[in-house]
């Protein structure tokens, strides 16, 4: 019985940690789009930005990828 | 058996390695991480080895080349590029100096041409000239021909007349008769 | 208790399953030299990388062929990202940035065969990889710049009552470079690997096959996307943190 509520309290957990996801996707967004608005009002100078940009979603997306592996860990290896 | 994985879990490593051997994530099966560290150091310091030893150089060497290749065809492009310009302007010398040579020629073909044509005229207007002075001069002889025969003719048809009428005439008021009225006829006859 | 997540409409998740390390030949425990499928799966990779970047440009052609171009426009995108990024003096430690791109961009493509093994998506991998570039460029500063490394953490331009704040903070961001370096990596590749599973468990359903197919196709074009990106992520950082040590300067 014990097992069963802390394997319910684990999975709960797994689903709420995916709502990390979502906010990576609104940092990941709001990175892109604003790269894009800036990109459009002086489009010379956004050749050489796009380093910059993917070292921002990276940073951005890790934390999403950090929610998903706390999901994974609560799936798997609690 | 979850809530003694849940206990050990605590106990990260040995938690994990249970974890594996029920299912759980691989990632996280301590056990194998000295393999995997293994093996990828080997593969890294091999890849290491290729690259430095054989990929680099060669790809940097044949990237130079190619460089210095497109740089000489550049430099023998430019050339080539100077010699059509000098082409080009000797063409353009030779084609000016031929327009300017046919020029000379047309000018002088149509000076000769004009001094010949001139010269013909000339000798036109010249014949022209003697023929029309020739042809006045028969002009007015036959002019003062034609007054004379007038005259003449004016002087004896007077003569009749008056004889005709019956009077008698006198050569002299004739003539001076006709003279008279021939210098009206002049004076108003013409038009 | 993945095992366990199968239910009575007969869908068997075991999304984890295509990361699990066996040895090659045999059964028993993996020690430290044993042949696994991981060590298969890098020894391709470097059979790859051999073919792509020295066989493929044997010929050392003027015009090259696909082959060769392909590893002609690796060398330079690296080489370029280097000398941008790091400057002029960066390009000493090229070799080392252009090691762990191709190991990297190549055991994500590998991954991506089906039936094969990624061995990009395990944390040791990514871990061991994170830990050499965070050590080598720690110790690169300190050598390279001798204590005035440590001016990396001093943010000069801040409000000296903040500066110190932000030296707990820099010197804690610091310290997590290496764990988001690396799980970044792994985490990526294995969540798209895990997705794809997933979805394609859901094909057992006759219902929702076809979308379950559709779902597997979306999900590996945005996966090649992915394995691409964050390989250029990977080394992109390692070229940043590169020019912090040599530049550590605010």
């Amino acid at each position: 019985m014990e097992g069963d509520i802390v394997q319910m309290g684990a999975y709960i957990g797994a689903g709420l940690a995916c709502m990390g996801m979502g906010g990576a996707a609104v940092g990941v967004g709001s990175i892109v789009g604003n790269y894009l608005s800036g990109a459009l009002r002086n489009p010379s100078a956004a050749q050489s930005q796009t380093a910059m940009l993917f070292i921002g979603i990276a940073f951005s997306e890790a934390f999403g990828i950090f929610s998903f592996l706390v999901a994974l860990l609560l799936m798997f290896a609690v | 058996m979850t809530t003694e994985a849940t206990e050990a879990a605590m106990a990260a490593g040995h938690a994990a390695g249970a974890a594996a051997e029920k299912g759980g994530m691989p990632q996280l099966d301590f056990s194998t991480f000295p393999n995997q560290i293994f093996w990828l150091l080997v593969t890294l310091v091999v890849v290491y080895l290729i690259l430095t030893k054989l990929a680099l150089p060669r790809i940097s060497s044949v990237l130079a080349e190619r460089q210095g290749t497109i740089t000489n065809d550049l430099a023998a492009a430019e050339e080539l590029k100077l010699k059509a310009q000098e082409a080009e302007e000797a063409y353009n010398k030779a084609l000016a100096e031929a327009r300017a040579e046919a020029q000379r020629i047309a000018a002088e073909t149509r000076a000769a041409i004009q001094a010949d044509l001139d010269k013909a005229i000339a000798k036109a207007d010249d014949e022209i000239a003697a023929k029309t002075a020739q042809a006045q001069k028969a002009i007015a002889e036959i002019r003062a021909h034609a007054l004379e025969s007038v005259q003449e003719v004016a002087k004896d048809v007077a003569r009749e007349i008056v004889a005709v009428l019956g009077g008698k005439a006198d050569a002299r008021s004739i003539t001076a008769a006709v003279k008279a009225h021939l210098k009206d006829l002049k004076g108003e006859g013409r038009p | 208790m993945a095992a366990e997540a199968e239910s009575e409409t007969g869908l068997v998740f075991h999304p984890m399953e295509q990361f699990k390390i066996e040895p090659l030949f045999g059964e028993g425990p993996i020690h430290w030299y044993t042949i696994t499928n991981q060590t298969l799966w890098m020894g391709i990779a470097v059979l790859v990388i051999f073919l792509l970047l020295v066989v493929g440009t044997s010929r050392r052609a003027l015009v090259p062929s696909r082959i060769q171009s392909i590893g002609e426009l690796a060398y330079g995108f690296i080489y370029r990202m280097v000398e941008d990024v790091v400057g002029k003096e960066g390009l000493k430690y090229f070799p080392y940035v252009m090691t762990l791109f191709m190991f990297i961009v190549v055991s994500n493509f590998l991954g991506l065969i089906p039936m094969s093994f990624t061995t990009t998506s395990h944390i040791a991998v990514t871990v061991v990889m994170a830990l050499l570039v965070f050590v080598g460029v720690t110790i690169l500063g300190f050598v390279k710049n001798g204590i005035g490394f440590l001016k990396l953490f001093w943010v000069s331009s801040a409000p000296l009552a903040l500066r110190p704040v932000l030296a707990i903070i820099e010197v804690i961001s610091y310290f997590v470079r290496p764990v988001s370096h690396s799980i970044r990596l792994a985490g990526n590749i294995m969540a798209g690997h895990a997705v794809i599973k997933v979805f394609a468990a859901f094909a057992a359903l006759l219902a929702v096959a076809p979308l379950s197919l559709l779902g597997v196709v979306a999900m590996f074009g945005m996966d090649m996307l992915v394995a691409f990106v964050q390989a250029y992520v990977f080394t992109i950082l390692t070229c940043v943190y590169l020019k912090d040590a040599l530049h550590p300067a605010h």
